[in-house]
C-alpha cells in the first residue's frame, strides 16, 4: 500500500512537471530573467534531455558549478558532470561515450587519439607557476634556475641567493595535464628529477608545499590562497597574475578544452553557449580562479606557437 | 518435528525436505560458480590488457622487468619513452616486507594476549579496538600519516619525511587486524588438551606458550601473516599519500619511493586507454595479479602442512 502510493505520487509529480515543461515556454524564460541577463546567451528554444560530461579532474569544479546554473535556468535539463582524467575525457569522447569530453590538452598532443572529428571548444584558461614554501627567501626565479631546480641541478636554496635550505622537489605524475604544461611552457621541455615527491591531487602539492621547509612545486593559479600558505614565485620578473597571462607577458597556462563529436547539437549546443556566455565568462570561470578564454590577447595552437589574437 | 506425524504426512515432508534441499543446492552452486567465473574472468582480462604492452606495442618485458628507469612521457629526440618497472616492484616488495616485520610481532603478541593471557576482559576490549581499525577507510590512515606522520619524520628522524619508513609505519597499522585476528583464531584452535598436558607435566604458562602453543599453531601463524603482507602490497591510496612516489629506488628507510599501486593510481585518469602508456599500466597490474596468486599458494601451502585433529 505504501509503495503503492510512493508510486503514484511520483507519476503525478512526472506529469505535472512533464505537463509545465512542454506547454509552458514563458515558464523557463521567466526563470532565466529572473537569475539576471542570461536569455540572450541560452538557446531561446526549450532544452530537454540529458548529456555526459567526462574528462579533466583540473575542469570537474568548473564545469560542475556551470552545469548547476544551467540546471537551475533549464529545468528539463540534466547535465551529468565526471571527473576521470584527460585522458579518460579524450577517449570517451572520440568513442561516443560521452556528449562533452574536457582536457587539459589538446586532443592533438595525446598519441592514440583520433582528433579528426573533435570539435575543440576552449572555454578557459588556467594560468600556473612555480610555487615555493613562504620561507625559502626567493620570490623570483629566472627561466634557467627554475629549470635548474626542476631538473636537480641546484639541491639548496642558498645557490641562488635564498635561505641555507635544501629543495624538496613535489611533482605531479608523468601524465598529468599541468606537468606537461609546465614542463613544456616552463622548463623548455626538460623533465623534472625523477628524485621528485610526486602526487596527484594538486590540493595534496599544495598542503606537502605549505608544510614542508623548502618545498617547490607547480600549481594551477586556483589553487593559491589568500593565506599565503604557499608562495607564487614570479618568473623573469613577470609575476602569476590572471593579467600578465592574458596579455601574453606570463607563457605558462593551458587552456581547459571541451570536445564535442562533430559539432554540438541540442542540449549539447546550448550548454557550450552557455559555457561562453557573460554569465560563465564573466562570473563562474573567475570566481573560480580561472581565466575567462574571451579576455585572451594572446592565442596558441596544438603546436605551442603562440599568436596575438 | 513431532513424532506423532503419521507416515503419510512425513513421507510427504520428505518429498518437501528433498524438494527445498534441491533448491538450496541449486543456489549454494550457482553462488558458487559464479565466484569462480567472475574470478577467472579477471584474471583472463588481466591477462590479456596486461600483455598488449609487450604484444601490441613491443615493450620489451626483461627492460619492463629489469630497467630502472621510468621515464613513459619523454620525447623521442631524448630517446623515446622506457618502461622500466624496477623500482616500484622493489618499492613494493621493501614496503610490504617491512609493514610485516611490525605488524607480525604485535599482531600475534595481541593474539597471544588475547587467548592465553588475559582471556576474558582483556579479549573484550582488545578485540573491538583492532577490530575498528578494519573499519576506517584507507584514505583516512593515509590522511592521518601525510598530516601527522610525516612531519613528525622529517622533524624527529630526518629526511623529507615522504618515504619507506613513513609507508611503513602505516601499513603496519593497516594490516594489524588481519594478522591479529587470524592468529587469534589459529592459536584458538589449539585444543585445550595441549595446554593441560603441558601445565601437568610441569612447564610454567610462558614456557607453555613458547614450547608447545606457538609452535603448534605456526603454519596458521605464518598463514596470518601473509594474508597481512597479501593486502599490504595491494593497498594503494594510503601508501600512495606518504610514499613520495619518486620514481627511483630507496636506498634508505627515509627515501621516497614508490610502489605498483601507486603508479597505478596516480596515472590511470590521465593515459588514454589503449595507448602504450595505459597498457604498460595495465603490465603492472598483473604483476600485482601474479603475485596475489603467489602469496595465496603460499597461504596454500602453508596450511595443507600439517595441523592437528
Amino acid at each position: 500500500m505504501k509503495k503503492l502510493n510512493l508510486g503514484a505520487v511520483f507519476a503525478a509529480f512526472l506529469l505535472t512537471a512533464a505537463a509545465c515543461g512542454s506547454d509552458d515556454g514563458a515558464n523557463t524564460g521567466g526563470d532565466n530573467a529572473s537569475t539576471g541577463g542570461a536569455d540572450e546567451n541560452t538557446n531561446s528554444e526549450e532544452v530537454s534531455g540529458s548529456i555526459l560530461v567526462a574528462g579533466s579532474s583540473a575542469m570537474e569544479p568548473l564545469v560542475a558549478a556551470a552545469s548547476e546554473v544551467f540546471m537551475e535556468e533549464n529545468l528539463e535539463a540534466s547535465i551529468s558532470v565526471q571527473a576521470g582524467g584527460s585522458g579518460q575525457g579524450l577517449s570517451s569522447i572520440a568513442s561516443g561515450q560521452v556528449e562533452i569530453g574536457n582536457s587539459d590538452v589538446f586532443a592533438e598532443e595525446k598519441d592514440d587519439i583520433d582528433a579528426s572529428n573533435l570539435v575543440d571548444h576552449r572555454i578557459a584558461v588556467v594560468g600556473m607557476g612555480p610555487a615555493a614554501h613562504p620561507e625559502v627567501g626567493v620570490d623570483d626565479l629566472s627561466t634557467e634556475e627554475m629549470i635548474d631546480i626542476f631538473t636537480g641541478e641546484v639541491t639548496n636554496w642558498s645557490e641562488i641567493g635564498g635561505a641555507d635550505q635544501d629543495i624538496v622537489l613535489v611533482n605531479r605524475p608523468d601524465s598529468s595535464g599541468t606537468r606537461d604544461t609546465f614542463v613544456k611552457y616552463g622548463l623548455e621541455g626538460n623533465e623534472p628529477s625523477s628524485d621528485a615527491i610526486t602526487e596527484d591531487s594538486s590540493s595534496t602539492v599544495r598542503q606537502i608545499i605549505s608544510e614542508t621547509p623548502g618545498a617547490i612545486g607547480y600549481l594551477a593559479f586556483s589553487y593559491y590562497d589568500d593565506q599565503g600558505s604557499v608562495l607564487p614565485l614570479s618568473v623573469d620578473g613577470v609575476e602569476q597574475t590572471d593579467e600578465n597571462v592574458m596579455s601574453g607577458d606570463f607563457p605558462i597556462w593551458a587552456y581547459m578544452h571541451s570536445y564535442t563529436n562533430g559539432e554540438p547539437e541540442g542540449l549539447t549546443k546550448a550548454f557550450i553557449d552557455f559555457l561562453f556566455s557573460e554569465t560563465v565568462q564573466d562570473g563562474v570561470i573567475p570566481e573560480m580562479g580561472y581565466i575567462p578564454e574571451t579576455g585572451m590577447q594572446v592565442e596558441r595552437d596544438a603546436e605551442g606557437n603562440e599568436t596575438a589574437k | 518435528m513431532p513424532a506423532t506425524q503419521s507416515v503419510a504426512d512425513r513421507l510427504l515432508d520428505k518429498k518437501k525436505t528433498i524438494k527445498k534441499e534441491r533448491t538450496g543446492k541449486l543456489v549454494v552452486y550457482t553462488c558458487a560458480a559464479i565466484i569462480i567465473l567472475t574470478t577467472l574472468a579477471i584474471t583472463l582480462f588481466l591477462v590479456l590488457r596486461g600483455i598488449q604492452a609487450f604484444v601490441a606495442d613491443g615493450v620489451s618485458p626483461i627492460q619492463f622487468l629489469t630497467s630502472l628507469e621510468w621515464n613513459p612521457s619523454r620525447s623521442a629526440e631524448q630517446g623515446g619513452p622506457v618502461y622500466g618497472a624496477l623500482p616500484f616492484i622493489v618499492g613494493s616488495f621493501a614496503v610490504t616486507i617491512l609493514a610485516a616485520l611490525v605488524a607480525a610481532p604485535l599482531g600475534i603478541g595481541a593474539a597471544i594476549y588475547m587467548t592465553e593471557i588475559a582471556p576474558s576482559w582483556g579479549r573484550k576490549i582488545l578485540q573491538p579496538a583492532v577490530e575498528l581499525l578494519v573499519g576506517i577507510p584507507s584514505v583516512v590512515y593515509g590522511f592521518i600519516g601525510l598530516t601527522l606522520i610525516v612531519p613528525f619524520i622529517r622533524e624527529n628522524v630526518g629526511g623529507q619525511g615522504f618515504g619507506l619508513l613513513a609507508g611503513m609505519i602505516v601499513l603496519s597499522i593497516m594490516i594489524l587486524p588481519t594478522v591479529t585476528s587470524i592468529a587469534t583464531d589459529a592459536l584458538r584452535s589449539i585444543p585445550n588438551g595441549m595446554r593441560e598436558s603441558s601445565l601437568a607435566l610441569g612447564a610454567t604458562r610462558w614456557q607453555t606458550i613458547r614450547r608447545v602453543i606457538v609452535p603448534a599453531a605456526t603454519p596458521m601463524l605464518l598463514t596470518a601473516v601473509v594474508l597481512g603482507m597479501a593486502r599490504a602490497f595491494g593497498e594503494a591510496l594510503a601508501v600512495q599519500m606518504v610514499i613520495g612516489n619518486s620514481r627511483t629506488i630507496a636506498e634508505s628507510l627515509l627515501d621516497p619511493t614508490a610502489t605498483l599501486t601507486t603508479i597505478i593510481t596516480l596515472n590511470m585518469g590521465h593515459t588514454v586507454p589503449g595507448s602504450t602508456e595505459n597498457n604498460v599500466l595495465w603490465s603492472l597490474g598483473l604483476i600485482l595479479l601474479v603475485m596475489s596468486y603467489l602469496f595465496i599458494i603460499i597461504v596454500r601451502f602453508l596450511s595443507s602442512r600439517r595441523r592437528f585433529s
